[in-house]
């Protein structure tokens, strides 16, 4: 009997939001992608706009988002996430777009369609994890890789002579007029998802007002890449890459 | 009308519901014609980055459900063939009309037909085809609009208009189809946002397990067995013939010009021609070969359906081949020279 009131009167405080799937993730542990997917999935949760989102899933790590992310979704080609996401906007113009794509996948082979659609303005979210690093493929040099970083096509550190310089295409897409908000965040601590998920809520919340593109970087990790335990792929993350990719507001709405 | 401008015009009346496209000779009508006409209809239309951007939107809007298709010529259609690929596999409906030009490379802008093998065997990776129409005059540019659309919807498949330069930039009469004479289908697995009343509707190529991956292969063959049932092809000519000329498209046009040359000569020729190169006429081919003794094929290009041909004919009859290349269109002359040589030959045989 004391038992049963009790669990009547617990309350629920955290659980997982209905826009997740069942589906145990197959990420490495202490990789940022599960954290970024529960946050973008609560916020389309909490907003009730599941049944009016689509969402495009890339190439790379995050290649199986849809197995997890309980929304209408397309796999796209190798880099074309948001060619494909401005296919899917303009013909579904009232619904809530997004693409979810690594750095490899939005600043390597698919640069071209990111300044574009950009450019254009396509009124959808850009959600892009740079961990400086081909995950999915067994960790070779990414185009945002920082100098003298070492991985498997770099074995020697990268060297900006023969490998150019990293890519900031974040700050790149940040100087196009079609760009309303431009953010970089992380997810290494609860207060820098609590951030994150405010950039989301924002984003989404900017999609019917068709002023342009959302695009939120989030600097994250790849401890099986790195070759780094969880907890010391935060710490380098932090030491190499903020420096580089600060984080923060890019581009903000201009205030009416 | 140009070619394709009632081609345009054409899919503007079968209810087209979005355009992505990027410039490139001999078709950069179809995109101006779109722009200039958008503000009085309803449809999207995007000039895009690229031709791998263009067919990448294509998949977008058309995996949304909506009435797509692209254009290009020869290049720019080798570079969407990654995104083909992917809609096979993904069964995503759309049309992509080719308007050939002579290749390889960047080649040249004046007709051709060497796109045939990368049109009817797959063009991208894997093991997939498309249905594929040939249009032979400026009205058939108009009307397969139509019939590329339906079958698009029915087969859950891309389907290719295979044209080329002189088609799309010929100027002839043409009777317009009237205006939401198409019907729209349901399209369930559209992903459209998921409401509670369904599971998410996920539009992938990707499938890791080797079981899964085959089953797949195994449906998509199936439905491409099942077009056979919509092969399209005309025989024009007389009973009996010496010989027989297996020509599509523009050289159809040009074969029927010969074959009324060598009447007077009087050699007796027919002609067959392919309307749907995917499927193939294959089963019409084998039944000529007991009336016939000889086949002839003629291309814009070095040999390529001729390949077809000879699979269908299974050696029962000779093939003979006549081909330009490079963007050379044969004349009557040039084919009425092949025919008597053939008709020579086989009297020299016979004898």
């Amino acid at each position: 009997m004391e038992s049963a009131a009790t669990a009547n009167h617990m309350e629920l405080v955290y659980e997982k939001p209905m826009t997740l799937t069942d589906t145990p993730m197959h990420y490495c542990p202490g990789c940022g992608h599960g954290v970024v997917h529960r946050v973008l999935m609560e916020v389309i949760n909490e907003m009730g706009i599941q049944d009016r989102t689509v969402g495009v899933a890339p190439v790379g790590c995050s290649v199986f988002a849809y197995n997890y992310m309980n929304v209408d979704m397309q796999e796209a080609a190798h880099g074309r996430a948001s060619a494909v996401a401005t296919g899917i906007k303009r013909v579904l113009p009232e619904k809530y777009v997004y693409s979810y794509q690594g750095d490899g996948d939005l600043a390597a082979i698919g640069t071209g369609e990111t300044i574009h659609t950009v450019n254009r303005g396509e009124n959808i979210l850009m959600i892009f994890i740079n961990n400086a690093i081909y995950g999915m493929t067994g960790g070779q040099m990414a185009p945002t890789s920082i100098l003298g970083q070492v991985t498997s096509t770099t074995p020697y550190g990268r060297n900006s002579d023969l490998m150019g310089f990293p890519l900031k295409i974040t700050d790149l897409v940040s100087q196009l007029p079609g760009a309303y908000y431009v953010t970089r965040q992380s997810v290494q601590t609860a207060a820098a998802v609590r951030k994150l998920k405010k950039a989301i809520e924002a984003s989404f919340k900017y999609q019917p007002l068709k002023k342009g593109t959302c695009f939120i970087e989030v600097v994250s990790n790849c401890p099986s890449g790195w070759k780094m335990t969880p907890i010391e792929a935060n710490a380098w993350m932090e030491k190499n890459m903020f420096p580089l990719y600060p984080i923060g507001d890019l581009k903000v709405p201009k205030q009416n | 009308m140009k070619g394709n401008e009632a081609l345009a015009e054409a899919a503007i009346r079968a209810g087209m519901q979005a355009y992505f496209g990027y410039p490139i000779t001999p078709q950069s009508e179809i995109l101006e014609y779109f722009t200039a006409e958008a503000p009085k209809h309803n449809y999207v239309v995007l000039q895009a980055e690229s031709e791998l951007a263009a067919i990448n939107m294509v998949y977008g809007a058309g995996g949304a459900g909506a009435r797509v298709m692209t254009s290009s010529s020869s290049p720019g259609i080798s570079l969407m063939q990654e995104g083909i690929s992917y809609m096979a596999s993904a069964e995503i409906p759309c049309l992509v009309v080719n308007v050939q030009r002579g290749g390889p490379g960047l080649g040249t802008i004046q007709p051709a037909q060497g796109d045939y093998f990368q049109a009817t065997k797959g063009g991208g990776h894997g093991d997939y085809r498309l249905f594929v129409l040939a249009p032979a005059s400026v009205q058939e540019m108009a009307d397969f609009v139509f019939d590329g659309f339906r079958f698009a919807d029915k087969y859950r498949t891309p389907v290719l208009i295979l044209a080329d330069g002189a088609l799309g930039q010929m100027m002839e009469k043409v009777v317009l189809p009237p205006s939401g004479s198409l019907p729209f289908i349901d399209k369930p697995w559209a992903t459209t946002g998921k409401p509670a009343s369904r599971e998410r509707n996920i539009l992938t190529s990707l499938h890791m397990e080797p079981e899964k991956m085959e089953e797949i292969n195994i449906k998509l063959q199936d439905k491409y067995r099942k077009m056979q049932q919509d092969v399209r092809y005309e025989v024009v000519g007389v009973e009996n013939p010496e010989m027989v000329i297996v020509a599509f498209g523009l050289t159809a046009r040009i074969c029927q010009k010969a074959i009324e040359l060598a009447k007077e000569r009087g050699i007796k020729v027919a002609l067959l021609r392919p309307i749907t190169l995917y499927p193939f006429p294959s089963d019409a081919i084998a039944k000529l070969t007991s009336t016939t003794s000889a086949f002839l094929t003629v291309e814009m290009n070095a040999g390529q359906m001729v390949e077809d041909v000879r699979l269908a004919v299974n050696g029962k009859r000779p093939v003979y081949f006549r081909g330009r290349m490079g963007g050379m269109i044969p004349s009557p002359e040039d084919i009425l020279l092949e025919i008597e040589t053939i008709a020579e030959k086989q009297q020299t045989t016979t004898a």
